[in-house]
C-alpha cells in the first residue's frame, strides 16, 4: 500500500472531501448514463427532491449530534401535511380570499403541531432517561396510526391554489421556490452550529453529556430544544410537501426515517452523537436524492429502489469509514 | 469560608462516605488524603455538585447551600479539576475552555475574543497547548493542561484539584504549584487531593485522610509525619498487606519483540516473562502498558512485531486463542470489559470458561456443575457476600474484581496478565488480590503486573519495565526496584538525557 499524507488525508476528510466527491461522481456519472438528466424540468425536479430530503435531514443530523435520534420524523411529516390541508380548507370557509393570512396560520398550526411533538419526545427522553429509539418509534407509530384513522387513506383537499402554485410550483430566478426556503433553512442551521452558544452546547451534549453537565451546560433542556427544532422542520417539511402534493397526505414521509438518517450518517454524522455538519448532511441529501433521480430515469421499479438505497447507505459508510481509518490512524 | 458537616452519599446499598465533617478556610491548601475507595472523590464531587448528598448540611460563606448543582456551585465561585476530565473530545480547546460559561452577544457566541482569551489563559500558566485541536487529539497531559486553566478562569473562592500532577512533566508541574500559590496568595481556597506525600507535604497547610468513606482525621501538616499520615490512611502498618514472595523463576515463557500497535500507543516494545515470576509494568496511565496487555491478549490491532509463546510467534493473536493456550487477561476496565452487570454472578464467572470439560459436554452446558466448579474459587478469593446468585452489579468494587479474578481459577493458566488489579477496591480487597498474584507465582505461572500504584510494584514485581509514550524506558532487575528509581523513568529522562 502507497504511503498517503496522512495530514492531507486527514483535512480531506474533515471537510467533507468524501461527501463531495460522492456528489460529483453521482451527478457527472448519472449524466454520462441517462442525458436526459440535464434536462431542465428534470433538475427542477431533482432540486425540489433535494429540499423535502435536506429539511428533514438535517433536522435529524441535529438530534443526532445531540446524542439522540428520531424515527418519529417521517411521521411528524405527513401529518403535518394533512395538518395543512386541513387548516386551508377551514380558514378558507371562513374567511375566503385572505390568502396570505390562511398559509400563515397554517404554517402557524403546524410549527405548534411540530413542537409539541418534540416536546413530548425530548421530555421522555430527558425527564425519565427512556432510549430515543423506544420513544420515537412509539411516536412514529402513533401519529401514523391516527393519520390513518383520521383519513382511512383519502387525501384531504383544499389546498389554497395561490399556495400551490406560488410556493409548490413557484420559481424564483429561475430555480424553484422551494428550493431557496431549503437554502434558508441551511444556512441558518450552519450558523445556528457555528456561531451560537446553543449549537455549541448541543455538540457538547452529544460529545460527552457528563462533562457538558459538570462544565455547567443545561443538558436537559439542551437535548429537549433539538428534539423540538427537529419536529418543527419536519412539521415545516410536511407544509412544504402539501405545496407540491396539492393535497394533504398521510402516506408521505414513510421511508423518511430511514432516508434521513441514512443522509445524515454519510454527512458525517456519528451515531454517538456529538459530530456533525449541516453542510455536509445537505451534500449527502442532495447525493441520495440524484440517485434516487437515477434509478427513476432508467426506469428501476420503486419496490427494486429502497433495495438499492440500503444498498448505497451499506457502501458509502464502508467507503467512509475506509478511508477515515487510513486518514486518522485509527 | 466553607463548611460541611455529616455529609453522606449513599449508592444504591453501599455508602460511599459517611458523614464526613470538612471546613475550608481562605487562602489554605487543604489535602485529602485516602486511599481509592476512600471517598475523596466522593466528597470532592458532592462539594463540586455532581452528585446530590444523600444527607448533611453544606454550607458557604455561613449561607446553607441547599441543593447543590454543577451550575449552582459554579456560582457559589466553587471550580473543580477533575481527574476524569470534564472536557468534551470532540470540540476543541477554545471551546472546551468555555464550554457552559460563553462569552455571548445575545444568542451568540464572541468567537474571537473567546480565542483571545484562551490564549491569555494558557499562557499565563505556561501551557503550551493548540487553541485549535480537538481535545480527543492532545495527549494526556496537555488534557490535564486545559482541564487546569478551564477552572481558573473566572474568578473562583474555592479550587478543588484532583491529583492535577498524575500526568505532569516535573516542570509542568512546577508552573502548576506556582499557579496555586498565586491563587492562595489571592485568598482562595484550594482542596487538594493527591496520592504524592511529597507534594502534600511541600504546598499543603492541613491534610484531611479519609479512609473506607470516613473521616479519620484533620491535622496540621506541619505537626505530622509521613508515616503517621500513612498509618492514619492505611490504618495498619503499610507492609502488613503484602507478605514476601518465596519465587523460583524458571524458563521463558513469553516474549514480546518490537511490538508496535496500529493505534500507536505502543512502539516497539519488547519485554520477556518467565515462569514463576512477577513482571511489573510501571508507568503513568496512558503511557501505553494497558494497550500493551491488550495487544498480548489480541484486544488491539497489531502494526508491526511479534509475541512468541509456547514457542510459537503469534503476529495476531485473538483472544479465544490466547485462552486456550493457556494466557488469562483480567481488564482494567470490570464495568466495560470484564463484567457483565446485570447477569448473576456465577454466569460472570463461568463465562469464559464455558468451553472447559468441566462446564461443557459438546454444545450442552452441564447446569448442575456449574454451581459446584465456582464454589471452589469463590471461596478461596472470599466473595462477600457468598451469593452467587446475585447480579454482578450488586457486590462492591473489590468484589466485582474478585468475580473477574475467580475466572482465572477455573482452570490452571500459563500466563496471567493483570490489569490494574486494585483499582477502585478497598484495602481488604487488595490483600485478598495480593495473596492470589503471590499463589499463583509461587505455584510456577507467569504474572505480568500492569499497575499505577508503585507499592504493589515495589513489593511484588521480580522485574520491572517502566514505559513512557509507548516505549519501555527502562528494564529493572532484583535490587533495583525501589519508588524512586521507578519514578525516576516516569517521564522518559532516559531517552532526552
Amino acid at each position: 500500500m502507497p504511503e498517503v499524507d496522512s495530514g492531507l488525508l486527514r483535512r480531506f476528510v474533515q471537510n467533507g472531501g468524501i461527501v463531495i466527491t460522492f456528489v460529483v461522481l453521482a451527478v457527472v456519472l448519472t449524466a454520462i448514463a441517462e442525458p436526459r438528466f440535464l434536462n431542465q424540468l428534470n433538475l427542477t425536479n431533482v432540486l425540489r427532491n433535494f429540499a423535502f430530503l435536506a429539511i428533514p435531514a438535517l433536522a435529524q443530523m441535529m438530534v443526532m449530534t445531540a446524542g439522540g435520534f428520531d424515527l418519529s420524523l417521517g411521521a411528524v411529516v405527513a401529518v403535518s401535511s394533512l395538518i395543512t390541508a386541513a387548516t386551508m380548507a377551514a380558514a378558507a370557509a371562513m374567511m375566503p380570499g385572505a390568502d396570505v393570512a390562511i398559509t400563515f396560520l397554517a404554517l402557524a398550526t403546524v410549527l405548534s403541531f411540530g413542537a409539541a411533538v418534540g416536546l413530548v419526545n425530548g421530555g421522555l427522553v430527558t425527564a425519565f432517561g427512556l432510549s430515543p429509539f423506544m420513544v420515537t418509534l412509539a411516536m412514529m407509530s402513533i401519529l401514523m396510526g391516527g393519520a390513518l384513522y383520521y383519513t382511512q387513506g383519502i387525501p384531504i383537499y383544499g389546498v389554497l391554489d395561490s399556495y400551490i402554485s406560488n410556493v409548490g410550483r413557484g420559481r424564483f430566478l429561475t430555480l424553484p421556490v422551494i428550493m431557496w426556503i431549503a437554502l434558508g433553512v441551511i444556512v441558518l442551521i450552519v450558523l445556528l452550529q457555528r456561531t451560537t452558544v446553543l449549537g455549541r452546547h448541543i455538540y457538547a451534549v452529544g460529545g460527552d453529556p457528563r462533562s457538558a453537565r459538570l462544565s455547567g451546560v443545561k443538558t436537559a433542556r439542551v437535548t429537549l430544544t433539538a428534539y423540538v427544532m427537529a419536529s418543527c422542520l419536519a412539521g415545516f417539511t410536511g407544509f412544504l410537501m402539501t405545496a407540491r402534493i396539492g393535497s394533504g397526505q398521510a402516506t408521505i414521509g414513510a421511508t423518511l426515517a430511514l432516508e434521513t438518517i441514512a443522509a445524515a450518517v454519510i454527512g458525517g454524522t456519528s451515531l454517538r452523537g456529538g459530530v456533525g455538519r449541516a453542510e455536509l448532511v445537505a451534500l449527502a441529501a442532495l447525493f441520495l436524492t440524484v440517485i434516487a433521480n437515477a434509478m427513476n430515469l432508467i426506469r428501476i421499479e420503486s419496490k427494486y429502489q429502497t433495495l438499492v438505497l440500503g444498498a448505497v447507505l451499506i457502501i458509502a459508510l464502508g467507503i467512509e469509514r475506509l478511508i477515515q481509518r487510513r486518514g486518522t490512524g485509527g | 469560608m466553607l463548611n460541611a458537616e455529616g455529609l453522606t452519599k449513599t449508592f444504591g446499598g453501599v455508602t460511599a462516605l459517611d458523614r464526613v465533617d470538612f471546613d475550608l478556610r481562605p487562602g489554605e491548601i487543604h489535602a485529602l488524603l485516602g486511599e481509592n475507595g476512600a471517598g475523596k472523590s466522593t466528597l470532592i464531587n458532592l462539594i463540586s455538585g455532581t452528585y446530590p448528598r444523600s444527607a448533611g448540611t453544606l454550607a458557604v460563606d455561613g449561607q446553607a447551600v441547599g441543593h447543590l448543582t454543577p451550575q449552582l456551585a459554579r456560582t457559589l465561585g466553587i471550580a473543580a479539576v477533575f481527574q476524569e476530565f470534564s472536557l468534551v473530545p470532540e470540540l476543541n480547546v477554545v471551546q472546551n475552555l468555555f464550554l457552559g460559561r460563553e462569552l455571548r452577544r445575545g444568542p451568540f457566541l464572541r468567537s474571537r475574543a473567546m480565542r483571545q482569551e484562551a490564549d491569555a489563559l494558557l499562557n499565563r500558566f505556561g501551557f503550551r497547548v493548540p487553541l485549535d485541536a480537538a481535545v480527543a487529539d492532545l495527549s494526556r497531559a496537555q488534557r490535564q493542561m486545559v482541564e487546569i486553566a478551564k477552572a481558573l478562569r473566572g474568578r473562583s473562592r474555592v479550587v478543588i484539584f484532583d491529583e492535577p500532577t498524575a500526568s505532569l512533566t516535573d516542570g509542568e508541574a512546577e508552573r502548576l504549584f506556582a499557579a496555586i500559590a498565586q491563587l492562595k496568595a489571592d485568598g482562595v481556597a484550594i482542596i487538594y487531593v493527591s496520592h504524592r506525600m511529597s507534594e502534600i507535604r511541600s504546598i499543603s497547610d492541613r491534610v484531611t485522610v479519609l479512609r473506607g468513606g470516613r473521616r479519620i482525621g484533620t491535622v496540621d501538616t506541619a505537626d505530622v509525619s509521613d508515616t503517621e499520615l500513612i498509618e492514619m490512611m492505611v490504618g495498619r502498618p503499610v507492609d502488613e498487606l503484602y507478605s514476601a514472595l518465596s519465587l523460583s523463576p524458571g524458563e521463558e515463557r513469553l516474549s514480546v519483540h518490537g511490538l508496535s500497535t496500529r493505534s500507536g500507543r505502543v512502539r516497539d516494545v519488547g519485554i520477556t516473562a518467565r515462569a514463576g515470576e512477577v513482571v511489573g509494568l510501571a508507568g503513568l496511565v496512558g503511557c501505553g502498558r494497558s494497550e500493551l496487555c491488550r495487544a498480548i491478549f489480541g484486544l488491539e490491532d497489531v502494526a508491526d512485531g511479534t509475541i512468541r509463546y509456547h514457542g510459537e510467534s503469534l503476529h495476531e493473536p485473538t483472544p479465544h486463542h490466547m485462552l486456550r493456550q493457556g494466557l488469562c487477561y483480567f481488564p482494567a476496565d470490570r464495568g466495560a470489559e470484564g463484567l457483565a452487570l446485570n447477569r448473576p454472578a456465577r454466569e460472570n464467572v463461568t463465562m469464559a470458561g464455558l468451553n472447559l470439560p468441566v462446564l461443557a459436554a459438546g454444545p450442552a452446558l452441564k447446569v448442575w456443575a456449574e454451581r459446584r466448579v465456582i464454589a471452589g474459587p469463590l471461596e478461596k478469593l472470599g466473595l462477600r457476600p457468598m451469593a452467587p446468585e446475585n447480579n454482578a452489579a450488586a457486590f462492591s468494587g473489590g468484589n466485582q474484581q474478585k468475580l473477574m479474578l475467580a475466572r482465572g481459577l477455573l482452570k490452571d493458566f500459563d500466563v496471567y496478565l493483570f490489569d490494574e488489579p486494585t483499582v477502585g477496591i478497598d484495602v481488604n480487597a487488595k490483600r485478598d488480590v495480593y495473596a492470589l498474584i503471590k499463589q499463583l507465582a509461587e505455584a510456577g505461572a507467569t504474572v505480568i503486573l500492569s499497575t499505577s500504584e508503585l507499592p504493589e510494584l515495589t513489593h511484588l514485581a521480580t522485574r520491572i519495565y517502566v514505559m513512557h509514550e509507548g516505549r519501555v524506558m527502562a528494564e529493572l532487575g532484583p535490587g533495583e526496584i525501589t519508588e524512586k528509581s521507578i519514578l525516576s523513568h516516569y517521564f522518559g529522562e532516559v531517552a532526552h538525557a
